[in-house]
């Protein structure tokens, strides 16, 4: 039997087909999708009940109650990151396949993202509007969650990784995750205080790109790195 | 000679146990190696490092002759390996599990071909079914589709037989002859007795085997 | 040069090395400590403005210090695990992290005592005690992710990925929490940053700080070492050391 060569542009063959699968297997199961923004509408309305209705008090802590919840929403969707290929196999046969596997991991961290990072922030401004935030800094919450969350994906990963093993990791993801979130949200909700501040928002928003930039050099390497050790059992 | 797949005192540890010591074997064009011993005694682990899954033992691999790390990507995608999940979601189709096991392998494929390959396990019918409506045995049939449908010299296989029914174990026998006729190779661990042949051979692990090839 | 390099890893050697080296690390932490503790205490001038408190410096500077610096010698030998596959590096790993852990709670309780007579309040979000903080969660995120493995070399290697990640991180969470603070209180005034110490105050706490560090790593040996012992207990040259035949 001849041996077989590696078929030229695998590697974006695999990538799409990996991008379309995930893609498909979400909106299949549409609850995993809306999950984290329901969880994201409940935590904002339990804020107002447990502090005060008062619109100015709740003007000036909007912008960090809105990261806050964001961040856990998507906290939330991490755990099934890899989970589900975990259980049924996949992601065994994911580990086996001749293309890198940091680039085909990015391919599900981007599904990750497009169907839960995006969302929150498209999502975000409505959840303003009930907090009295105040006008002018909307589009840069909408900005400053869908770049930061991509950032969030990508650390969160790394963390679902290394947890995917574990039978009972979800706390433990969360220990292990949310310190390294605090960069993102620092800068985050503080972008959307420079916006109602009126000052200047592209340090911010730059700043926040570059921390996504760092993220995009290391996180794939430490997530195929941790999912080999996690296959090891 | 197309030497294919070999180990050198190979050794794994786990948690201050050896599970073997000192394992020599070889895997050649046109073989089936038969990976046999009792629960526990390590065939699953030998199957993962032999496939390239666990980077945890001592010794070398050689793959053609080049140390196994060095030409780990050549070795992957000559490799077809199905463990004891099956590795099928369950809300994709078979015709879409299909699909994406072949792009991993770096192809786009065609529809045709995934027919055909699903025809040949005997899922004429359940193409567009979603996997979680098929029972074990149909869903473990998806992933023996694969063999049909991507076609790589060395098959590492552990428990292929799992839940599937008495014609099906017979196929897979016939296919497993098929492919070393063709001079592919296969590693294979199964509670199920294989029809003798002059091409199979045996490997023992564990008490009283420690690693002897017969 | 290679041929060193594995024999420093192997652990018997490193047993009879370290058993020769810590109790020079033992005579000079009980040393420095000893020296730089009284004289910091007793001998060195009072803060003109904080007064006797400040002496607290002694102790909460010398664990930040060695909370952070421990860190960063965990993810290194995490990172000489994961590549060269030293098994010793692991080890050494493997104590670290609560030895870290301990400090870091040193360093944020001797700043929390320290808050008392500077800001009138146990605990201040300040920006180095905000960056312990987080510090420690890391290190309590290190310790738990190597607790639930059930295979001690899956556990080895997650924990020094993680360390690594966080090593990456923990300058960027630094600046970011000193951004954030100057942000948000850049009236209150950072206890330790203030440039002109006079030579009496920081002679001590120089002591202090080497003190802390022999301190560290003597019982990182200590610690290593019946590490190696409990990990390679099926070993010959271990039976031998502990009295069973082979």
């Amino acid at each position: 039997m001849p041996r077989v060569g590696e078929p030229e542009g695998g590697v974006m063959v695999a990538i799409r087909a990996t991008l379309r699968r995930d893609l498909v297997l979400l909106l299949r199961r549409r609850s995993e999708v809306l999950n984290p923004l329901v969880f994201f509408a409940l935590v904002i309305t339990l804020f107002p009940i447990g502090i005060s209705p008062d619109p100015e008090l709740l003007a000036t802590i909007a912008p960090g109650l809105l990261w806050v919840a964001a961040l856990l929403a998507a906290l939330l969707s991490l755990d099934g990151l890899f989970r589900g290929d975990y259980e049924d196999g996949s992601l065994e046969q994911l580990l086996l396949s001749p293309q890198p596997l940091p680039a085909l991991a990015m391919a599900k961290v981007a599904v990750h993202w497009l169907l839960t990072g995006l969302p929150l922030a498209l999502m975000a401004p409505v959840l303003g509007i009930m907090l009295a935030l105040p006008a002018g800094s909307y589009l840069v919450l909408a900005l400053s969650l869908a770049l930061g969350s991509a950032s969030l994906s990508l650390i969160g990963a790394i963390g679902a990784a290394l947890t995917v093993g574990l039978s009972r990791g979800g706390v433990l993801l969360s220990l292990l995750v949310l310190p390294l979130y605090i960069p993102v949200l620092i800068f985050g909700a503080g972008a959307v205080q420079a916006a109602i501040l009126g000052a200047g928002v592209s340090a911010h928003l730059a700043i926040l790109g570059a921390l996504l930039a760092v993220a995009m050099i290391f996180a794939p390497w430490a997530i195929a790195a941790s999912l080999r050790i996690s296959i090891n059992g | 000679m197309s030497l294919r797949l070999q180990a050198r005192r190979l050794a794994c540890e786990r948690d201050d146990r050896w599970l073997f010591r000192d394992l020599d074997l070889e895997i050649q064009a046109g073989e089936i190696l038969r990976v046999e011993g009792p629960n526990g005694s390590g065939k699953t682990t030998l199957l993962k490092i032999l496939s390239g899954q666990l980077a945890d033992y001592q010794g070398e691999l050689f793959w053609d002759g080049a140390p196994l790390r060095q030409v780990r990507r050549d070795f992957l995608a000559n490799l077809l390996y199905l463990g004891h999940a099956p590795g099928v979601k369950a809300a994709l189709t078979p015709l879409e599990n299909l699909a994406w096991y072949q792009a991993l392998a770096g192809t786009v494929g065609n529809e045709d071909d995934r027919l055909e390959a699903l025809a040949a396990v005997g899922l004429a019918g359940y193409e567009d079914v979603p996997a979680a409506q098929l029972s074990a045995g149909q869903q473990r049939r998806v992933a023996l589709a694969r063999l049909e449908l991507t076609p790589r010299p060395l098959w590492v296989l552990d428990e292929p037989f799992t839940a599937i029914d008495r014609e099906g174990v017979a196929a897979l026998e016939d296919r497993l002859e098929a492919h070393t006729r063709r001079g592919g190779s296969v590693l294979v661990t199964t509670h199920h007795a294989l029809r003798p042949s002059a091409n199979l051979r045996r490997l023992c692990l564990g008490e009283g085997g420690d690693g002897v090839t017969r | 040069m290679w041929a060193f390099i594995h024999k420093l890893g192997s652990p018997k050697w490193f047993y009879a090395i370290s058993e020769r080296l810590m109790p020079w690390f033992w005579v000079a932490a009980v040393a420095l400590i000893l020296i730089g503790g009284v004289w910091g205490l007793a001998f060195a001038p009072a803060d003109y403005q904080q007064g006797n408190s400040f002496r607290i410096i002694y102790v909460h500077v010398p664990a930040a210090f060695l909370a952070q610096s421990i860190f960063v010698a965990m993810a290194a030998a995490g990172f000489v695990f994961m590549v060269w596959k030293i098994k010793l590096a692991d080890m050494a790993a493997a104590v670290m992290a609560p030895l870290g852990a301990g400090m870091t709670f040193v360093a944020l309780f001797s700043g929390a005592v320290w808050g008392v007579p500077t800001w009138g309040t146990w605990w201040q979000w300040d920006a180095r005690l905000t960056s312990m903080l987080i510090l420690f969660f890391l290190y309590v995120g290190v310790i738990a992710l190597r607790g639930a493995f059930a295979s001690r070399d899956s556990a080895s290697r997650a924990a020094s990925v993680l360390a690594m990640v966080g090593v990456i991180n923990i300058p960027i969470i630094k600046y970011s929490v000193e951004w954030w603070y100057t942000l948000h209180q850049p009236a209150t005034f950072s206890v330790t940053s203030r440039p002109a110490m006079p030579m009496e105050m920081w002679l001590p706490l120089l002591l202090m700080v080497l003190g802390f560090y022999s301190f560290f790593i003597a019982v990182t040996l200590m610690r290593t070492r019946s590490e190696i012992l409990r990990r390679e207990s099926s070993k010959r040259w271990v039976r031998e050391l502990v009295g069973e035949g082979p």
